[in-house]
């Protein structure tokens, strides 16, 4: 609790403490009359004492309230809830005055709980605001830096690009860099959910935010503080519930217009009936009526709405974020749970986007023999599917026979002496290389005269090449003019593909669509390992933009579409589509500048826990919307009845603020969704 | 030109008004206040001097919400 709540908590105990001591006393020391109104003890404390009295614990606990409503009038905000609660406190004090009841104890009692509701209200938001602000603590507080010798702190936002920075066992990584020196294990769970430690060495990148578990590494800045990812985050999260939720946008709306209208009520309950009454001579009950306005007074005050519809999409923005789901605003939280149709980008998003050698067919040579010719002729050549071909030479594998399809298939090795010694790439062994645009590659090594590429490559050199039957790209190899071959090259999915496309339907995902550049083949293998409904494939970039406004042109009204992609090409489509979710994009800036929900790492899974958790936040606000209102409603009913008193308007007032705030917070936990 | 600044506010409707306020000060072409993380971000005409349009919008706030505070 702070200062300004420690001396509320003080003030409300002396009222209530002053109070239950008054409500005795009078019992004893009060005016008590006989039937017909005579005052049996001529001793007692008559009554101006008592109202002076009872004025002390009023004024202790309503002071500041008094003062505001008075402020209001001269600035001409009239309706807000300081005025209603002085107004009800007041009307129910001179009530109380006019019946010579001596009952001061309900208007200090509506002031007591309402304080009450404020100081719980704001402690509770206090400490929810500390809780997710600490579930995001990933602002690094200085990095260490090498001046004459000696290592010093020095504030992050001094650092500059090209700085080597050191990094301690237990230090947060200040800025994106890239290591120099020393191997460590990195811990990315605050930046990505992601509980499994990542290891790092020389020459690999490394992201601001990070936590350095167990090495001292020393890494080269390749960005600037407040252009790092650490930075990106942090303002990503901070301005996220600037951009309000259709739901936040109704409720201060509906603040705006309910409270005169409540007022409205009020003065007319407490002047109708009794006017009413007596033209049909039924005689005056002004203080009756008058006592049941102020009760509506109190059930009205909107407090209960107005701040946990705003908790609960804090609280679920934090909740996710701190799974590694950046919202960037409730907007965007709220129309995720009415999500119908996701379109997927497929290379990156569904599958890792790296290449592997998946087989080698029809070879006439051996398996091995044939790969470490094509990785040879391949060496200097930076295409990425020549990158895969010398990576799972060098990995050393063994060749296995699948029985059923009869396809070598590469096994990992577990022997690491082959990986120093035999299968190394050695360039003198390569004579001539000639690259044919495009095409493949044509190469001497051992002196013996390497063709490697497409069917067009091996027509060319007239060649006859055998036809894959399988799905992915092929590499025909031929040695001395005789073909030797091919190997079969395709993208790999990711592990957690196909529970996510089946946990997005179980989430209500009415339509899955996959969205590629590659080819039809490819794209449809895919999608049916997936599961994945619909393909569209061939797709250049502004295709792909096209696909997706045809996608939007044809869903239900309310429905919303989702496009998942990995950020690279893929800007337009994210911010065309009613939401973009950019997926491992923790240090792509155009992504998360055109994604509105950035998953930072890569896994699909978690495109359908931002709508689960969507759905849980999107629950609760309709929980409190209508729990709220209907209480009150149903309190406002009864007490222009006459049958609901100004203490169950108190419970309608404080009582449901204080469930709601409690309910809004659940929306933090996130974990179990 | 858009700047964020630190508030300190005890409710949420008091956070709303303070939004009002700030966007019918002159000089302000947008403002948005979040009550959850207690920041104000203003975007400025172009051309407007910030401080002092600033100033204007604490008087601003000040006067529908009596104890709100904006460090600028």
């Amino acid at each position: 609790m702070n200062k300004k709540q420690k001396k509320m908590l003080i003030r409300i105990i002396i009222a209530a403490a002053l109070m239950i001591a008054l409500h005795f006393a009078y019992d004893f020391f009060g005016e008590h009359r006989t039937e017909e109104g005579e005052i049996i003890n001529e001793w007692a404390i008559r009554e101006p004492v008592w109202f002076i009295l009872y004025m002390i614990p009023y004024l202790v606990v309503g002071y500041d309230i008094l003062r505001k409503a008075f402020k209001g009038i001269l600035n001409r905000q009239v309706f807000d809830e300081n005025f209603l609660m002085v107004v009800a406190t007041v009307g129910a004090i001179a009530v109380a005055l006019v019946e010579q009841n001596g009952d001061y104890t309900e208007a200090i009692a509506v002031m007591l709980f309402y304080q009450t509701g404020e100081l719980f209200q704001s402690y509770a938001v206090g400490k929810s605001r500390r809780n997710i602000s600490a579930l995001m603590d990933i602002r690094p507080d200085h990095a260490n830096i090498e001046q004459d010798g000696e290592l010093v702190q020095v504030d992050p936002d001094e650092v500059e690009i090209g700085t080597v920075v050191t990094v301690k066992p237990g230090e947060k990584i200040p800025i994106d860099g890239i290591i120099t020196e020393g191997r460590t294990t990195l811990n990315t769970s605050a930046l990505t959910g992601e509980s499994l430690p990542r290891e790092a060495g020389e020459g690999d990148e490394v992201i601001s935010g990070c936590i350095n578990m167990t090495g001292v590494i020393k890494l080269r800045t390749t960005k600037e503080f407040g252009e790092s990812t650490v930075s990106k985050i942090l303002e990503l999260v901070e301005n996220s519930s600037s951009r309000k939720s259709k739901s936040e946008d109704f409720i201060s709306r509906f603040a705006k217009y309910y409270t005169p209208a409540v007022c409205g009520c009020a003065l007319a309950l407490a002047i109708l009936p009794p006017l009413f009454l007596m033209i049909f001579g039924k005689g005056m009950f002004w203080g009756q009526w008058i006592y049941r306005a102020l009760t509506f007074l109190v059930i009205s005050c909107p407090c209960a709405l107005v701040i946990s519809i705003p908790l609960t999409f804090f609280a679920g923005i934090g909740g996710a974020g701190n799974a590694g789901i950046l919202v960037k605003g409730s907007n965007y939280l709220e129309a995720l749970s009415k999500t119908g149709i996701v379109a997927f980008d497929k290379t990156g998003t569904m599958t890792k986007g790296v290449f592997e050698v998946k087989g080698v067919h029809h070879s006439s040579i051996d398996n091995a023999k044939l790969l470490e010719y094509t990785a040879h002729a391949e060496c200097m050549s930076s295409h990425p599917i020549a990158k895969s071909i010398i990576k799972t030479y060098q990995e050393g594998v063994i060749w296995k026979t699948d029985p059923d399809t009869g396809i070598a298939v590469p096994v990992p090795s577990t022997d690491k002496k082959m990986y120093r010694g035999e299968h190394r790439i050695m360039k003198d062994r390569v004579g001539s290389v000639e690259e044919i645009g495009g095409n493949g590659i044509v190469a001497i090594v051992d002196g013996r005269e390497i063709v490697a590429g497409n069917r067009k490559l091996m027509d060319m050199k007239g060649i006859e090449a055998m036809v894959c039957h399988y799905v992915g790209t092929v590499v025909h190899v031929a040695v001395d003019g005789e073909y030797a071959g091919h190997i079969l090259i395709s993208d790999v999915n990711k592990p957690t593909a196909r529970e996510a496309v089946a946990a997005l339907k179980k989430a209500g995902v009415r339509r899955s669509v996959m969205l590629t550049g590659d080819s039809e083949k490819v794209a449809e293998s895919v999608a049916a390992e997936l599961g994945i409904d619909e393909v569209k494939s061939e797709l250049l970039p502004e295709d792909k933009v096209k696909a997706v406004e045809e996608l939007l042109a044809d869903k239900k009204p309310k429905e919303i579409l989702a496009f998942v992609g990995d950020g690279i090409n893929d800007a337009p489509v994210l911010s065309r589509a009613d939401i973009g979710i950019a997926m491992g994009a923790l240090g792509s800036d155009a992504a998360i500048e055109a994604a509105d929900i950035v998953l930072m790492d890569d896994d699909p899974a978690k495109i359908a826990k931002a709508i689960r958790i969507s759905r849980k936040c999107m629950t609760i606000v309709y929980e409190n919307i209508y729990f709220a209102i209907g209480i009150k409603l149903l309190c406002l009913i009864l007490g222009a009845f006459g049958i609901a008193n100004m203490w169950m308007a108190i419970f309608a007032d404080v009582g449901v603020m204080v469930l709601a705030v409690i309910n809004a917070i659940r929306a933090l936990f996130v974990k179990k969704v | 030109m858009k700047k964020s600044y630190k508030i300190d506010v005890d409710c949420a409707n008091c956070a709303n008004k303070m939004e009002d306020a700030a966007k019918k000060t002159a000089g302000v072409k947008d403002c948005s206040v979040s009550f959850m993380s207690l920041k104000m971000n203003v975007e400025f005409e172009e051309g407007a001097d910030v401080d002092a349009v600033m100033k204007e919008v604490l008087k601003n706030c000040k006067k529908v919400e009596d104890d709100c505070e904006i460090f600028l």
